[in-house]
């Protein structure tokens, strides 16, 4: 059937962690947008483990809070234990990570995009993008009904080609019990996009009135848990507890057994899977050595008898799998609810997309998540906020949002995809960011909320706020730098109770608190503020006076570097006719087509000498154009 | 890292031994840095003297207040200049050593070495050169880059790139350790050790020392060895000279004051081209003639790597060898003892200024204690040896002024990475200067990514709950 239903400004394909976040953006940033799902029931699906956040992840949650996007909202709205990583090492890599309610988080996601003005939900299986001269015109579905837009997201997860094996059996899906995709992969790849193969995993789901939990340790939340959105004032959710067990040289020996099953093994598996989650077999087989895996049991909602049992995922028959779980402490008697799978899916290269997430070869086509190449919740969530703000740029006619690698996860990520690619599900961690000590979790706010604010995500009663927090931060400095303390004998003794030297003079609050002993809540007791301040204040506070000279450093670098990501390279430039570049230069430059020469020098294998002679080229093709 | 704005600096003139040497400088930081090593001889200095004059005056070494070299220098005003940016010329004596001596100053003022053609490509990207000569540049850029590579990979033998790639490991295997730990709280990864870590930090630190410290070393295999012979008159300079070349080359009369002019000749001692020059005598000048010689002496001194005091046995120590004891006193002198075959020697070293230098007794004329002066030569120029536990850097030879300067920058990052640990700072502040090194060091035999790092970590520690 031939039908044109109706025209939107922005379509979004997919309604997962990235889908959502870019129909989101879209629709408060004025544009009509229409959100495709294959199923509106899973909606912001928790594909794998039920929980948000956990160390870069949380960062990014909280970039995407303080630039306007939804998930650290609804994450602390579902959350059922909060918990912040990392506390016994220093601030920069703090991390927050929640377990959610898998429904409510769904839920909660829906509802919010149902109420969202310029919002059309729809479901339908999204089947092929039509262009016109390189041009995003619309996309049409499996029933041959077209849409038309001006710009189309595409946010299609494990969905595209989607194969599931479980042992030796496999079969098309999307997710569990879900549809695949299988015509929108092969539009794309008639668009002239180059597809590769990953994989990923999942562990089974066990019935909790199967477990014995008296042979665990629980593991509990914060309390009180700290949110992640900046706007969240409580967690109200009761919080649960997960429950720690281990795998033992039976259940090792019982994988051993399957192994002639697996498809990772036996090579049907041909996707490449993420290193950092590897299947319980994948560890068996890797570190022989090891005696113990850690399994962690974690709720999958309040009103739900599902556990996940993370640590286990798998693709080894069902069979084994009855078997492996039974043979682990607690877990003698688990009913397996939903078994694990490994499930491979077609993504685009990354390369062939823009910093702004928008496609090299189709004008008006954004891709975000997994159909980039990266694993994750967090890092999808971030790139459809991204995608969706930029398609909203682009028909507006304005310049495209991009963060620096030295202002936000979120830039490390997109600069990671689309300047080196990617081979294994890209996943993020604080080690990719070289600016780690600028990107904290507790300064998302500080680095982001501004740039939200202007492109009009973040509203002014949200931005007073912060406005509020940042001069009560500014005015505690200027005290500490100037205020000081006079040597008296109730302080010294309280100093070197310390352990840290009595003062002879007067000394600035400054550099008593520079000292690795002296923590704020001293000076707020020796020498308080004129205003309360919060703890978050405190606590940036602290962190600025001890880690400045650092700080400062990394300010230093990444302002000289930033002369480097200004110096913009013509979209078009021909490398093949720049002499002097060798021909394996050419080739990796005419690939990545990097938009600056900052992202030239990140290519990998590209010579300082090579950039020289591209910074010369490029600003004599600047001065021929500049001519009349 | 370079960056683009950067005061840059570079030998300007062609390798090997020219009459004349330029060591150049541009960008926002050029002037300042030649201030703080120059000394004009009119109080009238630098730019304040007004731009493209040439000034007459000395470079100075600000850490030891040591003459370097007479020079010429010029201060260039922005933007009329080659690269339109503040430019300052140091003409010196040439010979590579005073060359380098003030390249390396002027890299301690922190100057970067500019990449091969990167005048010329500055002079162009800030509109100097005109549009239609960029296809030029890019050779330019392309030729001085080939050809340093060239010089760089021939300087990086197999050995010392070895050494080099080993030390790049075991910084990595120190990043692998930290960021597994930062980025993986959840996965049983063990926590570093401090004190097993600071104990690792020092010893890649050692072994980059002795990389470090070799560049003298290697620098006086590659451009030779300055060794100045001198004395009061008479005292058989010349003789010695002789003794060690194994020819009659200097005048040597019975008269005192024969030699005027310094006389330079080439020797190899053990395998290392010394440059040996033969000296006036110093003492009160009775001439004009003379007067010059004996100031020509004290430069030769100046610009000596190693000085031969010549005393003779045969006369008692007096005022004026007094007075050459005084002019060596800050140099690395070797004290020489000649005419030791005489019957009655008159000569007692038991004075007080003999500890300070390492004393030989040798007769130029029979030859005898010639063989325990080169050992004690050789000894004074290429200082102690790889401390233990070190071999493997020993007897390697760091000869490339950029290696040397990562190096330095890679020790200085490990050092204050290892300050970090004991004062129990933050292990990320730890890795962030870990990385700093691993930077410093992949510029020298290629660099180890964050991917690199994850795989080593994926590789050796079970990760993911």
């Amino acid at each position: 059937m031939q039908f044109k239903e109706q025209d939107f400004d922005v379509i979004v394909v997919g309604a997962g962690h990235a889908g959502c976040e870019a129909a989101l953006a879209a629709a408060r940033l004025g544009l009509s947008t229409c959100l495709f799902t294959i199923n509106l029931d899973t909606i912001a699906q928790l594909s794998c483990n039920p929980a948000i956040g956990g160390l870069a992840k949380g960062h990014l949650v909280r970039e995407i809070d303080a630039l306007g996007g939804e998930m650290a909202h609804i994450t602390d709205k579902a959350g059922i234990q909060f918990r912040m990583l990392n506390l016994s090492k220093g601030p920069a890599v703090w991390s927050l990570r929640a377990q959610a309610d898998r429904a409510m988080y769904r839920g909660i996601m829906k509802a919010t995009l149902e109420t969202q003005q310029n919002l059309v939900l729809k479901q339908a299986m999204i089947e092929k993008i039509v262009t016109e001269d390189g041009r995003i015109r619309g996309v049409t579905n499996s029933l041959g009904i077209s849409y038309g837009a001006m710009a189309v997201i595409i946010t299609t997860g494990t969905f595209l080609k989607g194969l599931i094996h479980i042992g030796l059996d496999n079969f098309q899906a999307g997710r569990a019990g879900e549809f695949a995709s299988v015509g929108l992969s092969d539009s794309l790849a008639l668009q002239g996009f180059k597809l590769g193969r990953l994989k990923t995993g999942t562990p089974p789901r066990l019935d909790a009135r199967s477990i014995d939990f008296s042979k665990t340790v629980p593991q509990y939340g914060d309390e009180p848990p700290s949110p992640f959105s900046y706007s969240t004032q409580k967690i109200t959710n009761p919080q649960l507890p997960c429950y720690i067990t281990y795998t033992n040289p039976a259940t090792h020996e019982i994988i051993r057994s399957g192994l002639d099953r697996s498809p990772l093994y036996s090579g049907k598996i041909q996707g490449i899977g993420p290193r950092y989650c590897p299947s319980i077999e994948d560890k068996i087989v890797r570190f022989s050595e090891k005696e113990r895996h850690q399994v962690f049991l974690e709720p999958e909602g309040l009103e739900t008898a599902e556990y996940y049992a993370n640590g286990i995922s798998t693709s080894l028959p069902y069979d084994i799998q009855v078997r492996l779980v039974r043979s682990i402490a607690g877990l003698e008697d688990a009913v397996i609810m939903r078994p694990a799978y490994a499930i491979e899916y077609d993504f685009v290269y990354p390369t062939q997309v823009k910093h702004s997430l928008e496609t090299k070869a189709v004008e008006g086509l954004f891709l975000a998540g997994q159909i980039n190449g990266t694993s994750g919740y967090e890092e999808a969530a971030a790139q459809g906020l991204m995608a969706g703000i930029n398609a909203a740029m682009k028909l507006k006619g304005m310049e495209p949002f991009i963060l620096g690698r030295e202002e936000a996860y979120i830039g490390v990520l997109i600069d990671d995809l689309v300047t080196k690619g990617t081979r294994e599900p890209y996943r993020m961690f604080t080690s990719r960011a070289e600016y780690r000590l600028l990107l904290r979790n507790d300064n998302a706010d500080f680095r982001l909320m501004e740039k939200g604010h202007e492109i009009g995500l973040i509203s002014g009663s949200m931005i007073e706020k912060f406005r509020e927090r940042k001069a009560l931060l500014d005015e505690e400095l200027i005290r500490l730098r100037t205020e000081r303390i006079k040597p008296g004998l109730e302080l010294n003794d309280s100093l070197e109770a310390l352990g840290t030297t009595a003062i002879t003079e007067d000394t600035l609050l400054e550099k008593l608190l520079k000292r690795p002993e002296v923590k704020y809540p001293f000076i707020r007791e020796k020498a308080p503020a004129s205003s309360v301040l919060s703890q978050e204040i405190e606590q940036l506070v602290e962190i600025n006076v001890k880690y400045e000279g650092y700080i400062q450093r990394q300010v230093e670098v990444a302002a000289k570097l930033k002369k480097y990501e200004l110096k913009k390279i013509p979209e078009k430039f021909d490398y093949k006719a720049t002499p002097g570049l060798s021909r394996e230069i050419v080739e990796k430059l005419t690939e990545v087509r990097p938009e600056t020469i900052g992202q030239a020098l990140r290519i990998p294998g590209i010579t300082p000498a090579a950039v020289s002679i591209i910074l010369v080229a490029v600003e004599g093709f600047w001065r021929r154009t500049a001519k009349p | 890292m370079n960056f683009p704005d950067d005061t840059i600096a570079a030998v300007s003139t062609p390798q090997g031994e020219g009459g004349i040497g330029i060591v150049r400088l541009s960008g926002k930081d050029s002037f300042r840095m030649v201030l703080h090593i120059f000394n004009a001889s009119r109080s009238r200095t630098g730019p304040d003297a007004g731009s493209r004059k040439i000034i007459h005056g000395f470079i100075t070494d600000p850490s030891t207040s040591e003459k370097v070299d007479e020079v010429l220098v010029t201060f260039m005003q922005a933007p009329r200049t080659y690269t339109r940016e503040d430019v300052v010329e140091i003409n010196c004596h040439g010979g590579m050593m005073p060359l380098r001596r003030i390249l390396f100053l002027v890299l301690a003022q922190g100057a970067r070495l500019a990449e091969p053609g990167e005048f010329t490509r500055r002079a162009f990207l800030n509109g100097r050169i005109d549009l239609s000569q960029a296809e030029a540049v890019i050779d330019i850029i392309r030729a001085k880059t080939e050809q340093s590579e060239k010089v760089a990979l021939q300087q990086l033998e197999g050995r010392l790139s070895a050494e080099i790639t080993g030390l790049r490991n075991s910084v990595t295997e120190l990043c692998v350790l930290v960021e597994a730990y930062i980025d993986f709280p959840e996965d049983e990864v063990e926590v570093p050790e401090r004190d097993d870590m600071t104990a690792s930090i020092k010893a890649v630190e050692d072994r980059i020392h002795v990389l470090s410290k070799s560049f003298d070393e290697g620098r006086l295999y590659r451009d030779g060895a300055a060794m100045a012979i001198v004395g009061k008159p008479n005292v058989g300079k010349s003789s010695l000279m002789n003794a060690l070349l194994k020819k009659e080359r200097a005048i040597v009369t019975e008269l005192p004051g024969t030699t005027r002019d310094i006389i330079e000749e080439g020797l190899n001692i053990r395998g290392l081209p010394v440059r040996i020059m033969d000296t006036a005598g110093i003492r009160e000048a009775h001439d004009l003639a003379e007067a010059e010689g004996v100031k020509r002496s004290l430069g030769a001194i100046e610009g000596a790597d190693i000085v031969l005091a010549v005393f003779d046995a045969g006369r008692t120590f007096d005022h004026a060898d007094r007075h050459v004891i005084e002019k060596v006193r800050n140099k690395r002198t070797i004290l020489v003892i000649n005419k030791c075959d005489i019957i009655n020697p008159e000569f007692d070293c038991s004075e007080s200024e003999f500890d300070s230098h390492p004393c030989v007794k040798i007769s130029a004329k029979t030859g005898d204690g010639l063989d325990d002066l080169k050992e004690k030569i050789v000894a004074g120029l290429i200082s102690d040896s790889a401390p233990a536990g070190q071999e493997a850097a020993a007897g390697l030879l760091v000869t490339n002024i950029r290696h040397k300067g990562l190096l330095d920058s890679a020790l200085a990052s490990m050092l204050q990475a290892r300050e970090t640990l004991v004062k129990n700072e933050p292990l990320e502040v730890t890795a962030l200067l870990l990385r700093e090194s691993l930077n410093s060091l992949g510029e020298i035999v290629g660099a180890v990514t964050t991917d690199d790092i994850l795989d080593r970590i994926f590789a050796g520690f079970c990760i993911g709950k």
